[in-house]
């Protein structure tokens, strides 16, 4: 399920372990660890949970559970283009839970998650600060109002079209040389 | 030592004792799922043992109050009883009712108040809100069923109070809430296999040992 960490992953692993060594250890500091850990790595991977339980002496599954109540962190690494659906008030009242079901259907991942080929990962956040636009999804840095059903297929379906081209792009360039 | 009336009934218990407990070790049922002795501060997340105090403006839970002299109370007034069924309702809506198949059927908690509140175990007009997994079987030895768990909590206290750290925990929040075991490979020190302690807690039928539940599929 869980894959290997990367070396540059491993890398910021040990780096910021040898940070810790300005919290105390008290319980109290597990979650500005947490955070500090989620920043460099950009998300908790089971060895850093590990790692975080063992320096504060709290059980694993315990870390597990403080950390799963906030939404600020994150369990999968993020994919290249992270999807963020608002279930903002205004974007709730205007059916946003079917966008995201849209998404997590047709990318076969849950909310949280991220695709095999880390493509793509799904994440619900709450408003963006445009609910006039609702329901509202924001892939990469674009936002995208009045979201419906119909539309997320076509979304995806853009990205992948942009990296065809991208590549074929690519090996145009290589071999014009 | 303190002496108060329960539904007309004279009671007395000793100072510092939790009404709900002294209440139910004279034989006057008040329903109940998240109270254990000795879990300080009571995590009072059932909302099931409402009773009416003389004196408080609105029902309140027993767990959460210690005896007084000269207390009046009483287990049945209706206010109480719909904060009671109200809340067993809403509880019976995030839970797969499957009797004939759970292990705690005859002496499930939720089985006791249903009956004891005349409210049906499939209530209706509630959402029915199932979480899609239906068996956490993660654990080496028991299996978790987080549809029918009442997140009372008793399990995660049960296990803290025999090894110091619990094993158990929950995590995420609201409708997603489960126990997680997470990381439970590696408490090699913990000596599950022969404790049990959270399967006997239990109140409802959500932690079972493997084992048995592997006869019971043969
Ligand atoms: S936990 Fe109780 S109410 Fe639920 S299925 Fe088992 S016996 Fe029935
Ligand atoms: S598993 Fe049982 S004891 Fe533990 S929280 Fe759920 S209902 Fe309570
Ligand atoms: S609620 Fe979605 S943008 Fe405000
Ligand atoms: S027993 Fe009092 S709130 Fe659960």
């Amino acid at each position: 399920m869980h894959e290997e960490l990367t070396p540059e992953e491993k890398e910021a692993l040990k780096h910021v372990v040898s940070k810790f060594d300005s919290f105390e250890k008290q319980r109290g500091n597990l979650i500005p660890i947490l955070q500090m850990v989620q920043n460099k790595l950009s998300y908790l991977p089971p060895e850093a949970i590990k790692i975080v339980s063992e320096y504060l002496e709290i059980f694993e599954c315990e870390v597990f559970g403080v950390a799963t109540f906030y939404n600020q962190f994150r369990f999968h690494p993020p994919g290249k283009h992270p999807i963020k659906v608002c279930l903002g008030t205004a974007c709730h009242v205007r059916a946003g839970d079917i966008i995201l079901e849209n998404f997590e259907r047709k990318l076969g991942i849950h909310a949280g998650e991220t695709t095999a080929d880390k493509e793509f990962s799904i994440e619900k956040v709450a408003c963006v600060g445009c609910c006039a636009l609702a329901p509202v999804a924001i892939i990469d840095e674009t936002v995208h109002g009045h979201m419906a059903p119909s539309k997320v297929e076509g979304l995806l379906m853009r990205i992948e079209i942009e990296k065809e081209m991208e590549e074929r792009a690519k090996i145009k360039d290589e071999s014009g040389r | 030592m303190p002496k108060f009336l329960v539904d007309n009934k004279e009671i007395q218990a000793k100072q510092g004792t939790i009404l709900l407990k002294a209440c139910l070790d004279n034989e006057i049922y008040i329903p109940n799922l998240c109270y254990l002795e000795g879990i300080d501060p009571p995590s009072v997340s059932c909302r099931m043992c409402f009773v009416k105090i003389e004196g408080e403006r609105q029902p309140v839970p027993s767990c959460t109050v210690t005896v007084k002299d000269d207390m009046v109370v009483k287990t049945d007034t209706p206010a109480v009883r719909q904060l009671q069924r109200t809340a067993l309702r809403l509880l019976l809506s995030v839970h797969h009712v499957d009797c004939k198949n759970c292990q705690a059927n005859k002496k499930c908690e939720l089985q006791r108040m249903a009956k004891f509140l005349k409210v049906g175990l499939k209530p209706k007009g509630l959402e029915r809100h199932l979480r899609e997994i239906e068996i956490d079987r993660s654990h080496p030895f028991l299996d978790y069923y987080p549809n029918r768990c009442v997140l009372c909590g008793k399990c995660i206290h049960v296990c803290r109070e025999k090894n110091g750290q619990s094993a158990l925990t929950f995590s995420k929040r609201g409708f997603d809430t489960v126990i997680s075991f997470y990381g439970v490979k590696d408490l090699s020190t913990f000596e599950c296999e022969n404790c049990n302690a959270c399967i006997d807690i239990c109140p409802v039928g959500a932690l079972i040992l493997k084992e048995s539940k592997e006869e019971f599929l043969k």
